[in-house]
């Protein structure tokens, strides 16, 4: 019992970080990326073939998953993002990058096709999801209390005025892609060594609609809320054993009713901490005392 | 061997281009990308193959209830998800969300429904060969083209010379002025979506008819998004000649090249084009609006 539990928040946790990255780029900057499977399956791929072929040990070849993904970041956004392309263009370029990754892994030889990796090492456990969790958050949440995420959030705001104060755009959505790329990779890597197998169909357009989905609920511009969205939508349904494919139908139908009903997700700009608790405390008890 | 993989590439970029016209339509007005569009057209093949083997109706007739149940559809994918964020002026990234959630709600709902089986339409057209000046061309090709030149004609007609097309043709331009002009922009817009979802039933059983229907085939709209990009977003002649010339590259790629580099040789077309000329062929390319 206690080891299915654990296997529901390593995978939740690994959930977690790819989701951490992505709000990091979408939530901050205001694009909208549909091809962050790929960055997953490139860092999956990279640290699962060099531990498979080339044993390479594993936390390095979880950190060259992450670079690789990172590179390859900087190859698709250093284009793009010069181009200044609009949201939409943007969006479906971001698509076709998606698709072509995934197509290029189904027919390359070392990533063996559609036949995908088998037997990968079992690396992956819940310390190491955990301390990596921890590593990213902690990353992520510097980055956007530092200079470049405040530049960040301008730009977000608004681009215009945020490039009249000397931001430069280009250098701010760079980085946060390319960091949202690492995490993306990061979780990819500690994927391939928790389930042992990869192939080309884990990674489609699906997985990155779930990505963006846990974003998206849990709010654009905050860190802990997508973090939270994307265990509530990973460990309830696994935990309640919901058929997966219903998990699908109200990802969908939640994304329709958030964009209708609460636009700027469920928690918004805010972030879940201490004071949020307490500050929910002090309603809960002053309810006794005065109307509430 | 050239003529006949120019005339297998002009039927699947016939069908691109309807679906393309589609997209376009409902970006040329509303300025988004329309994501659940896919999924429309998927379920537009299941409703053609319903009535086609379950009911036992002609091939017309099928044609028609998709054609009908996809127009319905869509009109109702345009008040459910997307009219409220249109009453609140809210930014494209938003419609984008919305439309992305119809197509996983959908296509899932299928898959939780119907599963994940493959089916295929039975073989009315797909097994005879017409024979013209020596290449041996399949009928259902020919088929496709003759149908989605009519499709695309009958829209452009409507488009020139109906009080309607042309209260479209303004709204595109500029909604606000349109609206002051005396354009009802609710009914436009349904009548928009009416149409884009009229042209993905007609696509959608096509598709159907030359693969098979399955729940993710909404997927293969990806092909519109790259035949409008390389026509212009949001102009339907560009829709048009994307289409054609997206589906005769492709046909051309996988006979002389690669099947399997298809698909990566589209994809890539279709990052470098935006790239190089984000305007497309035809297109305005309009810089985010301050």
């Amino acid at each position: 019992m206690f080891e299915y539990f654990s296997g529901v928040l390593t995978f939740s946790l690994i959930y977690v970080i790819a989701t951490v990255g992505l709000a990091v780029f979408t939530g901050f900057t205001g694009l909208f990326s549909l091809g962050h499977a790929a960055f997953v399956a490139i860092g999956a791929y990279t640290s699962g073939i060099l531990t498979y072929f080339y044993q390479v040990n594993f936390w390095l070849a979880l950190v060259a998953g992450g670079v690789m993904s990172g590179l390859v970041g900087v190859i698709i956004g250093y284009p793009t993002l010069k181009a200044k392309l609009r949201s939409d263009y943007f969006a479906i370029a971001t698509l076709g990058f998606g698709e072509a990754v995934r197509v290029l892994l189904e027919n390359l030889d070392i990533t063996q096709g559609a036949r995908g990796l088998p037997g990968i090492a079992l690396e992956t456990d819940l310390p190491t999801v955990l301390v990596v969790t921890i590593i990213v958050l902690w990353v992520a949440r510097n980055f956007i209390h530092s200079r470049y995420g405040r530049a960040a959030i301008a730009v977000r705001e608004d681009f215009t005025a945020a490039e009249m104060m000397g931001i430069n755009l280009f250098t701010i959505r760079m980085r946060s892609l390319v960091f949202s790329a690492v995490t993306a990779g990061l979780a990819g890597g500690l994927f391939a060594h928790y389930v042992s197998f990869i192939q080309p169909s884990m990674f489609t357009g699906a997985l990155s609609t779930q990505l963006t989905a846990g974003v998206v609920a849990g709010g654009m511009g905050s860190l802990t809320g997508p973090a939270l969205a994307a265990i509530v939508f990973v460990a309830v349904p696994e935990a309640l054993r919901v058929a997966s494919m219903w998990r699908l139908v109200a990802y969908g139908f939640l994304l329709v009713a958030i964009m209708v009903f609460r636009p700027q997700g469920l928690f918004g700009h805010q972030e879940i901490s201490w004071n949020t608790w307490r500050n929910l405390w002090k309603r809960v008890r002053s309810c006794g005392t005065k109307p509430c | 061997m050239f003529i006949q993989t120019l005339v297998t590439g002009l039927a699947i970029g016939g069908i691109y281009a309807l679906m393309a016209v589609g997209y376009s339509l409902v970006f040329s007005v509303l300025n988004f990308s329309n994501f659940a569009y896919g999924s429309i057209i998927m379920l537009g093949a299941y409703a053609g193959y319903y009535i086609l083997t379950q009911m036992g109706q002609p091939l017309f007739v099928a044609v028609l209830a998709a054609i009908i149940g996809s127009a319905i559809l869509a009109y109702a994918n345009e008040k459910i998800a997307y009219s409220s964020l249109r009453r609140r002026n809210a930014s494209s990234l938003y419609f984008m969300i919305s439309a992305m959630g119809t197509a996983i709600f959908l296509e899932n709902l299928v898959y939780a429904t119907i599963g994940s089986r493959f089916y295929a339409f039975p073989e009315v057209l797909t097994r005879q060969n017409l024979n013209v000046l020596g290449t041996s061309l399949g009928i259902l090709d020919a088929f496709a083209i003759v149908f989605s030149s009519v499709a695309i004609y009958g829209l452009h007609w409507f488009l020139q010379n109906s009080k309607m097309g042309i209260a479209i043709r303004a709204a595109s331009y500029d909604m606000q002025v349109s609206q002051i002009n005396g354009v009802n922009i609710n009914r436009l817009i349904g009548l928009v979506f009416l149409l884009a979802g009229a042209l993905a039933g007609i696509s959608g059983v096509f598709l159907g008819m030359k693969y098979m229907v399955y729940p993710t085939m909404g997927w293969i709209t990806n092909k519109a998004y790259i035949a409008a990009v390389i026509g212009g977003l949001g102009s339907l002649p560009g829709a048009v000649v994307g289409g054609l010339l997206l589906g005769v590259l492709e046909t051309f790629v996988s006979a002389y090249i690669s099947s399997a580099i298809r698909d990566v040789f589209s994809f890539s077309l279709l990052v470098v084009l935006l790239l190089v000329m984000p305007s497309g062929l035809f297109g305005k390319y309009l810089e985010e609006k301050v």
